[in-house]
């Protein structure tokens, strides 16, 4: 047997273990559904939720939050990122406010998403905003900082003679690996912001929706069903991700300890 | 034509304290056209500082530059570079490196990728042309940077110890390889070096660099045709003379 089959055997196993484990301790010892559903009744929820078919349109709703906020942080986060890496002046300006606004907790937005968006998808956009801008703000920032001088002077002996061409052609490609694993834990963050975003109803259908929708009926088994959902989901974003960016990123980079 | 007209030139960096290090002072030299020169000199006397002034990337404190009649303000593709560390784009294949300067004057992607391969040849690396820098030797890696320098068609090329890093072996056949690049495309080279070995073997004129503040200590000129035999008696007395030069200067400081 390799090592790999290994691995996989034994990690099964222990899932089948902890399970087996749950059932009992859920059936015997605690022996209520609303403390602690039992492995069985969380599967009979998961059916009984195909069943009534909400599931997808859940997925699909709780994506758009997150596709709203993440790509907002993008298109906001790089660009200044990008600006206050290159130009001085740039960082001087806005480092301070950055600093400020940066140790506030994503979450402690949810007041003013709500009074500037209403009860909207917007609004949970901007809950996912809040979390995902700063990681890929700093790591463009630093990505940019660190790009090594020897490029940037090779590109202004070889013709650059524009920022715009040296960010462009030098800097922005040698800091992409840098943003990469920004937009990356950016993506973690916000996925965790998710909950939350859509616990104040901004719609009728979401994984954070139904998670506290489901807690309201105390259908505790149906909110052990999300949960593991979101867990599952925000294991395969970051896998497709991941996956994405290492296979552009390798081919340039295989010889490096990234 | 394209020689390079070194006058009064003198270059101090500010330091933290407020006083300033003097690197260069006083310096004057004449490249002819389709010279090769070799600077050499003790470590820290400003060789790279000279050249990088040369490429633009460094202001001056006193005097100037000129090339072809032309005083140089800053960077520009006429004056090729090759760093003493890798400099290769990691991102980019080993052909679009060499495109690149073409890229930035706007040559479309044909005629870009043909000259790229033209310059590739030169350096005898057509098969690498798809690869990616970290695929490539330190020595393939210099080349592709020779070649990414030329492509542009410079009227200079600037060299900052580009052999430097590389293992003995290597660098004799880089030499080699250089020498008959410079004869095929005619180039004027400025050349830095520290070891005395590798100036012998190239230049046409070496010039020996003093310390604190780097300035010219002596030209020596060396009229031999080329290839030349480092083994040969001749080739052994003007190193000694060279290095006993350098020494002289690193201990009269
Ligand atoms: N960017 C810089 N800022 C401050 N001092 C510098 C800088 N570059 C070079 N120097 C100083 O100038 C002197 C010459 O350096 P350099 O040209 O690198 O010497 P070499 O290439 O001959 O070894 C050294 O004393 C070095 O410390
Ligand atoms: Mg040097």
């Amino acid at each position: 047997m390799n090592r790999q089959t290994q691995k996989r055997l034994l990690g099964i196993a222990a899932l089948v273990v902890a399970a087996v484990i749950w059932q009992i301790v859920a059936e015997y010892v605690v022996g209520r559904s609303f403390i602690l559903p039992s492995v069985t009744d969380v599967a009979g929820a998961f059916a009984n939720l195909l069943g009534s078919g909400t599931l997808l349109a859940d997925i699909a709703v709780s994506l758009e939050h997150f596709g709203i906020g993440l790509l907002a942080a993008f298109f906001l986060g790089v660009p200044i990122g990008i600006l206050m890496g290159w130009f001085r002046v740039a960082d001087f300006l806005l480092d301070p406010i950055i600093e400020i606004l940066r140790p506030i907790p994503p979450l402690a937005w949810i007041p003013f998403a709500i009074i500037w968006f209403g009860l909207t998808t917007q609004a949970a956009g901007f809950v996912i905003f809040a979390g995902a801008f700063f990681p890929i703000l700093t790591a463009t920032y630093s990505g940019f900082r660190d790009v090594p001088k020897v490029f940037v002077e090779a590109g202004k002996v070889l013709g650059c003679d524009t920022s715009f061409e040296l960010i462009r052609y030098v800097a922005l490609p040698a800091a992409i690996p840098a943003i990469a694993s920004g937009i990356r834990i950016a993506m973690g963050v916000g996925w965790m912001c998710l909950v939350a975003a859509e616990m104040f109803g901004v719609s009728r259908y979401g994984l954070g929706y139904e998670l506290w929708h489901n807690y309201y009926l105390h259908q505790m088994p149906n909110v052990v069903v999300y949960m593991l959902i979101l867990g599952f989901a925000g294991l395969i974003i970051d896998r497709i991700f991941r996956n994405y960016v290492d296979g552009q990123l390798l081919r340039w980079r295989a010889g490096e300890v990234a | 034509m394209s020689g390079v007209t070194i006058r009064d030139l003198g270059k101090a960096f500010p330091k933290e304290d407020g006083t300033t290090t003097q690197a260069l002072a006083g310096v004057n030299l004449e490249i002819g056209d389709e010279e090769f020169v070799c600077l050499v000199g003790p470590s820290g006397c400003g060789k790279t500082t000279l050249l990088r002034i040369i490429a633009g990337l460094e202001t001056t404190t006193t005097g100037g530059v000129t090339v072809d009649g032309r005083a140089v303000t800053g960077p520009d593709p006429k004056r090729g570079m090759v760093f003493q560390e890798y400099s290769l784009f990691p991102w980019r294949r080993v052909i679009d490196n060499v495109a690149f300067g073409l890229e930035m004057k706007g040559v479309a992607k044909e005629e870009r990728r043909r000259t790229a391969d033209y310059y590739l040849e030169l350096v005898g690396l057509s098969q690498f042309r798809d690869a990616y820098p970290f695929e490539l030797s330190g020595g393939m890696r210099q080349r592709v940077a020779i070649a990414r320098a030329l492509a542009n068609d410079p009227d200079v090329l600037l060299m900052d110890e580009p052999f430097g890093a590389l293992d003995a072996q290597t660098r004799n056949r880089m030499q080699k390889e250089l020498l008959s690049l410079w004869e095929q495309t005619k180039k004027t080279i400025v050349f830095v070096t520290h070891s005395v070995d590798e100036a012998v073997y190239l230049s046409d004129r070496i010039v020996v660099l003093s310390p604190r503040p780097g300035s010219i200590r002596e030209i020596i000129t060396i009229p031999w045709s080329r290839p030349r035999d480092r083994t040969s008696a001749e080739f052994a007395e003007v190193r000694r003379r060279v290095l006993r030069m350098i020494d002289e200067t690193e201990n009269t400081q």
